[in-house]
């Protein structure tokens, strides 16, 4: 048989048929929801009388709207306590495992499937949220969609989907000290644009992937969606299977082998066509920054605020919206910029190793007088593992807030949120307009451990000077 | 039921300038707190409309001259960044029946297919003799000519793009699958015995 790349051996596995309009049917194995993509979903099943078809294949967890400093319901928000009373209510009466705040197990969507074990190589994952590319860390097909197609999955376990092309990027050589999983990946988006994923999806290698943890493939694959691509994926290996076994549901010890074998042959074959290809040389990659308000729009922390007068016309006026709006000045350093707010945490960087990473630093240095510095979970079972190995402590004596499981603040749906034009290092992934809850408020992605130099210096910090 | 065919949209146009429009612009999050979509065309672009005190800002949208426009007119990358069906939904439910861009995200553009709302693509020259010309006749109508792959305002008539699964759904009234979905339920279950995992 033909060489085929990851992608196409799980679609061609997952395709029940073709349909009318030449689109592909695909079959969903793990269908993952949360309260805000998943209400009027239900709310269609319900008008049109239609049953869960296979419940078995979805979970539910709450992340956007839970507040991460008030545990007891109801809460104070209204809105969000209806939100998160209709998932347990719609959960019930269709027979779907929900992850409820109770169970020890809830979190962010993308923390809590991996963590589980239910998200493994050679699946199909989707979501009603666009950073589902993160479980192609484990080389699942992991995918975002909108609250119809949640609907057509609760249905029918399907959806129609065109097929996507598959882009190669390589990343070789090794990463200098201080440069982590997202200036990799916040590289990557700058170098091909914020669109320029569209219509791919990205398989990512080389040495330095193969060389990264699970937990930084997924911080990497998270992003794949700001870079346009839809789904981002690394090839299973032994990591993989080491980090899966013994999850919750993970397949069990007599399963064990067998299942290893399926998921190997998954693996893109040696010499599978790729519709493009990218090589990028590691040692190119420094700490990054975002100054503008896509995260393509960033720069390394040695470098200076672009200026829309030196740009390309075409650049010009996005420049120009950018800057005015992150009150930046064009030609200066971004080294030095002040900032109000630091926060760590987020489906990209809200991980065990992310903390312990910056735990590991932090220590013996305090955050900056009038900065606010909080530090989210990416789930309880996060929190439990760091609370064991006494990161809280380690995080609350340098002056940071310890916070219970969610999304926080990378989308302020909940009470944390920005205050006017608050400047925040973020450890997210998103730096929109008004993304942090207030609309003139401004965000800079970085690394968690950058945020953390941001946090004790109340600037934009180089990580490698300040914890030197 | 079947659904509507959709060959040709016809309207009035407005032009939001600006690449990388993403979705939390389009509705920001907050306004996502509900659990229907009733009422969200009120909040479209809500941060970029209004002011902190909910004072109408300077934009197109609030530009009563193109107050019954149906047709929206952008630049590059439009609908990028979350997943959130919000977003088409609130341009629908704001009135709008088609959108032209230079381009649109993926999910963004999959999530307006299935709500029956084109989205087609004009190259950046055209796009701006067009958004000139809507601009300075906001009351004559603009059709997108979904068959024939033509957008067309007064004398001008423009090629546009769409992807041909989507378009041959919008012509076909299949542009929502579920009803198709549905009725593949023995191969469903086939697929589903043969992966080896629940
Ligand atoms: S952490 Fe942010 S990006 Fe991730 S799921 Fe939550 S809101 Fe979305």
């Amino acid at each position: 048989m033909k060489e085929r790349n990851l992608f196409e051996k799980v679609w061609d596995a997952h395709a029940v048929g073709e349909l009318s309009n030449g689109q592909t049917q695909l079959f969903v194995g793990r269908h993952l929801i949360h309260e805000v993509t998943s209400p009027q979903a239900f709310g269609m099943l319900r008008e049109k009388n239609l049953p869960v078809l296979y419940p078995e294949r979805t979970f539910a967890t709450v992340d956007h709207i839970v507040p991460t400093n008030e545990v007891s319901e109801p809460y104070s928000d209204p809105l969000a306590d209806a939100m998160i009373k209709e998932l347990r209510k719609n959960c019930d009466d269709f027979g779907v495992t929900f992850f409820d705040v109770g169970t020890g197990k809830q979190g962010i969507v993308h923390v809590v499937g991996p963590e589980q074990g239910l998200t493994q190589p050679g699946m199909t994952i989707a979501c009603g949220d666009s950073h589902t590319s993160t479980h192609g860390a484990f080389g699942a097909i992991a995918f975002g969609v909108g609250t119809s197609q949640v609907r057509d999955l609760l249905a029918t376990q399907t959806l129609a989907l065109s097929k996507l092309k598959v882009r190669r990027i390589e990343v070789n050589g090794k990463l200098s000290p201080g440069v982590y999983a997202k200036d990799v990946i916040l590289h990557i988006i700058r170098l091909l644009g914020v669109n320029g994923g569209t219509g791919y999806a990205y398989e990512y290698g080389g040495s330095v992937f193969d060389s990264f943890s699970m937990e930084e493939r997924m911080t990497a694959c998270n992003m794949s969606i700001e870079g346009g691509a839809r789904v981002g994926y690394v090839n299973p290996d032994q990591k993989t299977f080491d980090y899966l076994k013994g999850r919750n549901y993970s397949p069990q010890t007599n399963e064990w082998d067998q299942a290893v074998s399926r998921w190997m042959a998954f693996a893109s074959d040696d010499n599978c066509g790729y519709d493009d290809r990218v090589e990028i040389d590691a040692s190119d990659i420094v700490p990054t920054v975002t100054w503008g308000i896509n995260p393509g729009q960033a720069i390394g922390i040695d470098q200076v605020i672009p200026d829309p007068d030196l740009a390309e016309s075409s650049e010009r006026a996005s420049i120009e919206e950018a800057i005015d709006y992150m009150k930046l000045t064009p030609g200066a350093p971004i080294k030095g910029t002040p900032v109000d707010v630091a926060f760590i945490g987020s489906c990209t960087n809200g991980r065990l190793s992310d903390l312990e990473e910056v735990a590991t630093r932090i220590d013996g240095h305090t955050v900056k007088e009038g900065i606010k510095a909080i530090v989210v979970p990416g789930s309880q079972v996060v929190s439990k593992l760091a609370e064991e190995k006494g990161l809280d402590q380690v995080f609350r004596k340098a002056g940071f807030e310890w916070r219970s499981a969610g999304c926080s603040m990378c989308l302020a749906m909940n009470p944390d949120k920005l205050i006017g034009d608050q400047l925040c290092a973020s450890s997210s992934n998103r730096n929109f307009k008004g993304r942090q809850g207030s609309p003139t408020g401004r965000t800079m992605l970085m690394s968690p451990i950058m945020v953390a130099a941001a946090a004790v210096t109340g600037q934009v910090s180089d990580s490698r000077e300040v914890f030197a | 039921m079947a659904l509507e065919k959709i060959s040709i949209v016809e309207g009035k146009g407005v032009y939001v300038p600006g690449n990388d429009i993403d979705t939390d612009r389009i509705i920001p999050a907050r306004f996502m707190k509900c659990v229907t979509f009733d009422g969200l065309g009120e909040y479209l672009f809500y941060d970029v409309r209004f002011n902190e005190d909910g004072e109408k800002k300077d934009h197109s949208l609030n530009n009563p001259l193109f107050a019954r426009a149906s047709i929206m007119i952008s630049d590059a990358n439009f609908g990028c960044g979350s997943s959130r069906e919000h977003a088409p939904q609130s341009l629908y439910r704001a009135g709008f029946r088609a959108i032209i861009a230079g381009n649109f995200a993926e999910i963004f553009f999959g999530n307006a297919t299935n709500l029956g709302m084109p989205c087609v693509s004009v190259e950046n020259e055209e796009r701006k003799r067009l958004s000139e010309l809507v601009e300075k006749q906001p009351d004559q109508n603009l059709t997108v000519d979904v068959a024939g792959l033509k957008v067309r305002f007064g004398e001008l008539e423009i090629d546009c793009q769409l992807r041909k699964g989507a378009r041959d759904s919008l012509l076909n009234g299949t542009w929502d699958p579920l009803d198709e979905l549905l009725t593949h339920k023995e191969s469903i279950d086939q697929t589903a015995s043969s992966l080896g995992y629940v």
